[in-house]
């Protein structure tokens, strides 16, 4: 703890023992990905033995990446992810408006509804929504896999929160200049509000790069499969894949959040952060 | 004029709204509804059937199981990965060696797929020549396999998913205590209280609406977690690790029972819906002193 020094307990025993079941912990978190990746590039024959002197290779990319159409799941990944954020940021922008600038009936019923969205998200719903899905002819397609998270219940609260602080005498300056109603939320809102539309980003990436339940229900044929739904189909696909292979497809899988998440450490934290106050 | 603005509002409401109402009300009333109707067949449309969809719950001893088993994992990892949260927290919010790595190492889990971790914690608990099983041969410890065996197939569950949760949790905890003012800290030195006492009655008080606010988390994430089912025990063994939502998913999508399924939907929307009152009326309250 920070200031721990300044309290009575500053015994550095204590302190000592802090440090290790911190670090002992950490280990134990980071196990999993340590050991995927040492047995993705090292031989089979290493997979379940540590030796210092186990030869480096890439060879198990090389052939997870030809055992299944991976390139195809990134490709299918990146679209879901790119169109599930894009429409949550434009729709949720406008609804997220609507609440802050306008008075109307029923507004404080409406947004109760919205609300009901962060207790019952669209997974639990499965069976219903896939019914909705079939009769629109969207099954086994990445519109599908995303129309019912295009609304988000979360993206709408967040924002409100956030044009809601946004100094009123902005507003009026901008009006007096003949700015329009959409003007305002363009020029005044979204610039101003930059920092809250970063924090959402990562967190509904991640979150869509990762989903996997409904994405499972909904595709059936390569086309449409993101990753998540690729790599469970390789690993179950038949015993003939060794452990080498599977994890280096699990680490392709997560790769690039990983990396995202590696490079932009801070960002990430912060944005969780900044998600989950509001 | 007023009109106008009116038709504005709902306007750039009804996108998002439409949405909304398709894939969350509309569905959850007519899950409610589908739940007193039989499953439709080829040959014979759905009719409303009264409460024979629950009467076959109720006679069903797999979703009893399942019913149990989410108990038990909600009751193990709901305290578990948020008492690891905070504890990792106070680390990392202090000057503590190798901070940074630290903080990398809790939230890590966080970002990697479920369905990928799933798949390497498979291999630690692989009987024979897993991870688990080589730690456990260097103490000379009996073989165990800890997925196959239906004394410990849940609890390996359940452990998988306090690791996926603990650092997710941990950020909010952060946030909450770089948010507490500094000098409360400072008075508590001067007075000489101990680091227990300071966190008992000055952090703890102070933690409250985060531990609330994560708690609720904690409990809709215990109702909705069955990625790793799906990869590591598919249920099994003897449907020791089925939960409620994976039961639900094998009702819909492998026997194709939606009446069944629908009533087993309202379970768990009845589940959620509990958390969300308490929180709304109970807790709400309590947080705010």
């Amino acid at each position: 703890m920070a200031d721990a020094i300044a309290l009575r307990q500053a015994n550095p025993a204590g302190q000592w023992l802090d440090t290790l079941a911190a670090w002992g912990l950490a280990i134990l978190w980071i196990l999993p990905l340590a050991y995927a990746v040492w047995t993705a590039f090292h031989p089979a024959e290493f997979s379940a033995k540590f030796s210092l002197t186990a030869p480096l290779t890439l060879e198990n990319f090389a052939r997870a990446w030809e055992a299944a159409p991976f390139a195809r799941y990134f490709l299918n990944t990146t679209l879901l992810v790119s169109l599930i954020l894009g429409s949550q940021l434009l729709l949720c922008t406008l609804a997220a408006y609507a609440f802050v600038r306008y008075e109307f009936r029923g507004k404080n019923v409406v947004f109760a509804l919205v609300l009901v969205q962060l207790m019952i998200m669209p997974d639990v719903l499965l069976v219903e929504n896939y019914k909705t899905m079939s009769r629109l002819g969207l099954i086994d397609t990445l519109f599908g896999i995303g129309l019912p998270y295009f609304a988000s219940a979360f993206a709408i609260f967040l924002l409100r929160q956030t044009f809601k602080g946004i100094p009123k005498e902005l507003v009026e300056a901008a009006t007096m200049e003949g700015a329009s109603t959409l003007q305002i939320l363009w020029r005044v809102y979204v610039p101003l509000a930059k920092p809250v539309y970063v924090a959402f980003a990562l967190v509904s990436v991640s979150y869509h790069w990762n989903n996997f339940l409904w994405p499972l229900v909904v595709t059936n044929s390569v086309n449409s499969r993101p990753l998540t739904v690729g790599l469970q189909v390789f690993a179950s696909a038949d015993q003939g894949i060794d452990w080498s292979i599977i994890t280096a497809a699990t680490l392709l899988t997560a790769a690039p959040l990983l990396l995202a998440f590696l490079l932009f450490q801070r960002q990430f934290v912060q944005s969780f952060m900044r998600a989950g106050i509001k | 004029m007023n009109a106008q603005k009116q038709a504005h509002a709902w306007l750039l409401l009804l996108p998002a709204l439409t949405l909304l109402v398709a894939f969350t009300h509309y569905p959850a009333i007519a899950t409610l509804i589908d739940s007193f109707m039989s499953t439709p067949k080829p040959y014979r449309a759905s009719v409303f059937v009264g409460i024979d969809n629950y009467a076959a719950m109720v006679d069903d001893p797999i979703f009893w199981q399942a019913l149990r088993n989410n108990l038990w994992f909600a009751l193990a990892t709901i305290p578990l990965s948020v008492g690891l949260a905070l504890a990792m927290a106070l680390w990392v919010n202090g000057k503590i060696a190798g901070r940074g790595f630290l903080r990398m190492a809790y939230f890590t889990p966080t970002v990697l797929p479920m369905i990928a971790v799933a798949n390497i914690w498979l291999f630690f608990y692989t009987p024979s020549y897993g991870l688990l099983e080589q730690i456990g041969n260097l103490f000379g410890l009996p073989s165990q396999n800890w997925l196959g065996d239906k004394a410990t197939a849940l609890g390996a569950i359940t452990a998988v998913a306090i690791w996926k949760e603990a650092g997710f949790f941990m950020i909010f905890y952060l946030a909450a205590l770089q948010g507490i003012n500094p000098s409360l800290r400072e008075a508590a030195a001067i007075e000489g209280a101990s680091r227990w006492f300071f966190f008992r009655r000055v952090l703890w008080p102070l933690l409250m609406p985060t531990t609330i606010f994560v708690l609720v988390n904690a409990v809709i994430n215990a109702f909705r977690m069955v990625d790793h089912v799906v990869v590591m025990t598919r249920g099994g063994p003897d449907n020791a690790t089925t939960l409620l939502l994976y039961h639900l998913y094998e009702v819909g999508f492998k026997f194709w029972d939606q009446g069944y399924a629908a009533a087993v939907t309202v379970v768990l929307l009845a589940a959620l819906a509990t958390v969300a009152l308490v929180q709304f009326f109970v807790l709400d309250r309590k947080a705010h002193y």
